[in-house]
């Protein structure tokens, strides 16, 4: 009988046994939808997170205050206050360095007319723009000028102006900050939210201003710094950290006391992080898959059996063990063939509707579904062969007698 | 005339578990094309262990067998496959066609296996079923058509092949009297037209219809007679 034959005698019997046949493919197609969309949302998230740690800035150094230590407990990141303005004058002396943007961050209450807000308050300089890539959208950030003459100005995000107007435009109009008036001078191109922070959910004013008026004290909380470029980054980084240690007047025995965070080591952090869960996941699924396949010997299995009569007819007709072998391995390998397809087409909807509906990023890259449609085949081909086999050693006497 | 079935000394030993069941004790037989024999005798005589040896599904222990001439003792499994798909016809008790399958492909199964191309398969499984007189069930299943019905299928089934011989393992045996004498109609046809036919059966007065009944007690011939008074079934029985 011919390859072609074969193909058509599978098919009509995966037809003619519609339950039976869903209910195989049902594991490989669980297993090969979990393995798309553990995937895609494994690739989604790495993807979501590269791109807002490259959303902060380009070639960003983040330097923020040192940890204080009581006894031996370290009291963690930034519960120093060691950070100044002079110090952030002092990094943008370097030749690698193309910008410096010191930041105090608080909360504040806005009110505009009867309306009433609460966001995220950062004072900043006029570099803030270029190095944390950030974009005006309408109007204008403020200028040096502004900054160093403590103006009561303010740059919005679109989430505040949602907020607090209503289709009107706020430039040019007087918000009060915490009983302060300012005027708003620019909005915030949206950035859209990352994480758990809203980047469009915030105002921004100059940094002096902020802190004689607002958060007190003579201390920034960070200072952003931006490399001249990708290679200028170690120099940058060497650069800010003698600038600081000679700003704080630390001897050569003496430990920072502050600490420089580079853009890289964020991303290879989180890159690790979220290839880990990736390869987690994909075990996950990849497991159901092969559970997936186990099903589907085990129902090929009892297909043998239960058809026991129908080999015995079909070799007293003059089937060969190969006929028989082959009609039953290639009804292993469509079944799981279609329910890779099937499960691929679900995989793909699944992923489609976690970030539709969860919004969580998912990326589906053609590689998972060649990987799952090729397993697919291979459980089949795998599981397939022992039941075929089964049913091609069956003697035709025994197998007529079969009741 | 050459014999179309030729057997020596034929032995066939049972293994069921340490016991041993002797089926067939030494049976030497000739069988001459175009004859229409019918082997009788008490159950578990060993009717049917000679039927499979004969339809090559099973293989004698020890002994001689040559059909049309070919020595089926020494053939292996394909071998004895491909006997069994160019050179045999069986009709069975339980007709044994494959359900949710068709009249028509059913009876196209053995042309299938034997490569037959799909065009030419269906012609000749509608034919078959034509002969038998079933061309307006071409389209039921098994489960949709009468025991007589299906009988007639799993005979154009057997036929399709043109089989150098028909055996039929108490092939009315599931069947009442009206219908049995209908289907032994057709198996006189058919050896009328020259097919040789043996079948099994415990009824006196069915294997009267055929030309020659060979007696089995105890896995050993004990005769092998001419029907004197053999009796024909009216073609127009048949036909309706
Ligand atoms: N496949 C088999 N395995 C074991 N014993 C069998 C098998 N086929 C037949 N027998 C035994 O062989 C003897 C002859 O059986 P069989 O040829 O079926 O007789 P009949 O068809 O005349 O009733 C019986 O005792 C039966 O139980
Ligand atoms: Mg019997």
């Amino acid at each position: 009988m011919s390859f072609l034959e074969s193909l058509r005698v599978s098919f009509r019997s995966i037809k003619a046994n519609g339950l039976r046949s869903v209910l195989t493919m049902l594991g490989i197609i669980i297993g090969v939808a979990a393995v798309i969309a553990m995937v895609a949302i494994g690739e989604g998230t790495s993807a979501s997170v590269a791109n807002q740690i490259n959303g902060l800035g380009s070639n960003l150094l983040i330097v923020s205050p040192g940890q204080a230590t009581q006894g031996r407990v370290s009291l963690g990141a930034g519960s120093l206050n060691t950070l100044t303005l002079a110090d952030a004058e002092k990094i943008a002396e370097s030749e690698a360095v193309s910008g410096v943007a010191p930041s105090v961050n608080g909360r504040a209450q806005i009110v505009f007319g009867s309306n009433n807000y609460s966001t995220m308050l950062e004072g900043t300089t006029e570099s803030f723009p270029d190095v944390r890539n950030v974009q005006v959208a309408d109007g204008r950030f403020f200028s040096n000028f502004e900054v160093r003459k403590q103006m009561n100005v303010a740059v919005v995000g679109t989430e505040v102006v949602n907020n607090l107007f209503t289709g009107s435009s706020p430039i040019g109009q007087t918000i009060q900050i915490n009983r302060i008036p300012f005027s708003i001078i620019g909005v915030l191109k949206s950035q859209g939210s990352s994480g758990m922070t809203n980047n469009d959910d915030r105002i921004l004013i100059p940094v002096t201003t902020a802190m004689s008026r607002l958060t007190g004290g003579k201390n920034v909380g960070t200072i952003y710094v931006s490399a001249a470029s990708a290679n200028d980054m170690e120099k940058a980084q060497q650069d800010t950290r003698n600038a600081l240690r000679s700003q704080h007047s630390l001897r050569p025995n003496e430990a920072d006391d502050f600490r420089i965070t580079s853009q890289s080591d964020i991303l290879s952090t989180a890159q690790e992080v979220s290839s880990s869960m990736t390869t987690l996941l994909s075990g996950i699924a990849a497991i159901s898959l092969i559970v997936g396949g186990i099903g589907v010997m085990n129902i090929m299995l009892v297909s043998v059996t239960e058809r026991t009569r129908e080999i015995g007819i079909r070799k007293a007709i003059g089937a060969k063990k190969r006929d028989i072998m082959r009609q039953f391995l290639i009804e292993a390998v469509t079944l799981s063939l279609i329910g890779g397809v099937v499960g691929i087409l679900l995989g793909i909807g699944a992923a489609l509707g976690v970030s539709k509906l969860g919004g969580m990023a998912t990326a589906i890259t053609i590689s998972p579904i060649l990987y799952a449609f090729l397993t697919s085949t291979i459980v089949g081909v795998v599981f397939g062969v022992y039941p075929a086999r089964k049913a091609a050693q069956l003697k035709p006497i025994d197998a007529l007698r079969y009741e | 005339m050459r014999p179309v079935i030729q057997m020596e000394d034929l032995k066939k030993r049972y293994q069921i578990g340490d016991q041993e069941i002797q089926a067939l004790r030494g049976v030497s037989l000739s069988i001459e094309t175009g004859d229409f024999v019918a082997i009788m005798g008490p159950s578990g005589s060993g009717k049917s262990s000679m039927m499979n040896v004969i339809g090559c599904l099973d293989k004698p222990t020890s002994g001689e067998f040559y059909l049309d001439g070919y020595p089926v003792s020494q053939a292996h499994d394909d071998e004895l496959a491909e006997i069994r798909n160019q050179k045999i016809g069986f009709v069975f008790q339980n007709f044994n066609l494959l359900p949710r399958t068709t009249a028509v492909e059913n009876v196209e199964l053995p042309l299938l296996y034997a490569g037959t191309p799909a065009k030419e398969r269906r012609e000749r499984a509608i034919q078959a079923l034509l002969d038998v007189g079933l061309g307006e069930r071409l389209n039921n299943k098994p489960n949709e058509l009468s025991g007589g019905q299906q009988q007639r299928v799993s005979i154009a089934r057997a036929l399709v092949n043109d089989p150098v011989i028909l055996l039929a393992d108490e092939p009315t045996g599931a069947l009442d009297t009206k219908t049995s004498v209908e289907i032994m109609g057709i198996f006189q046809q058919l050896n009328n037209a020259g097919k040789t036919v043996i079948l099994v059966t415990h009824e006196p007065d069915i294997a009267e219809y055929a030309k020659r009944i060979v007696r089995f007690r105890d896995g050993q011939i004990v005769s092998n007679e001419i029907v004197e008074e053999r009796r024909r079934v009216l073609l127009e029985e048949v036909i309706t």
